[in-house]
């Protein structure tokens, strides 16, 4: 393969970059979530009640 | 649907007979080039519901679109770069489509410093929805520099009115890695909105709990 190390650095940045900004909103978006279920009662999911029959 | 793309440019697609296997870095620059414009679209939208209508979720797109699409323009510019070196023989040329990329990039980061620069971030809102519809006017400027100059980078292969002067072989990878950067770039801004609107319910019930215990 032709310039070959050209190919490999822009292809690092082309999956680092995208991966590393979604891993941070995914993080964030988990913290987040966590301290408002923590703070806000509203914010939990109902418990399952249970099962009937 | 991304890593398909990249694999099929990368393994699959023929070189091209003049730029040999450097063509393959097309998957990744032309994919952040549209999304840098399109995400700069999008904070000009967020920004014109912001100013019109004070929707307070179009502030909150705005203020996360702001480095996500200043993350794309910089990988626009980083892989053009990494591309420009073996076909041009240079890192950087001061080329109308090379420079206009990078005023917006330079947009984005003011737009990004604007927003957090106000103690009162509703002024701050307000300024960066201005500036951004004032940079909306380097959008035609990005997408015609080929045209009005005499440039380096080449004209457009692909148009909304023309057929493209690509071989069909090389650009179904390159619109299925459009496609999967388009989603990944739209889950990034979705997933950062969300978590501005928790943080700002959290601190909304701190403040709150906060007066509530003071009185």
């Amino acid at each position: 393969m032709t310039h070959l190390p050209y190919v490999v650095a822009a292809y690092a940045l082309g999956v680092l970059v995208p991966a590393s900004f979604g891993v941070a909103a995914f993080v964030r978006m988990r913290a987040a979530a966590r301290r408002l279920a923590a703070i806000d009662p509203r914010a939990k999911r109902p418990e399952p009640g249970p099962r009937r029959g | 649907m991304t890593s398909l793309g990249l694999i099929w440019g990368l393994f699959f697609v023929p070189a091209d007979w003049q730029q040999g296997d450097a063509v393959r870095i097309m998957y990744v620059h032309v994919p952040s080039a549209w999304l840098a414009s399109a995400g700069y679209l999008g904070l000009a939208v967020c920004s014109v519901l912001s100013l019109v209508w004070r929707h307070p979720l179009a502030d909150l797109a705005a203020v996360e679109i702001g480095p996500v699409g200043a993350a794309f323009t910089g990988l626009c510019l980083l892989t053009g770069s990494i591309w420009g070196k073996p076909m041009w023989g240079a890192w950087w040329v001061w080329d109308a489509r090379l420079t206009s990329v990078l005023v917006l990039f330079f947009l984005y980061l003011g737009h990004i410093a604007l927003v957090r620069a106000f103690d009162n971030p509703e002024r701050g809102y307000r300024s960066g929805a201005i500036l951004a519809l004032i940079g909306v006017v380097n959008l035609p400027i990005i997408k015609f520099s080929v045209d009005w100059w005499n440039t380096l980078h080449q004209p457009d292969t692909i148009t909304l009115t023309g057929a493209p002067t690509m071989y069909v072989g090389m650009l179904w990878p390159l619109l299925l890695s459009a496609l999967g950067y388009t989603l990944v770039f739209a889950a990034i801004v979705v997933a950062r909105t969300r978590a501005a609107v928790m943080e700002r319910r959290i601190r909304a019930l701190l403040m709150m709990w906060a007066e509530e215990t003071v009185a």
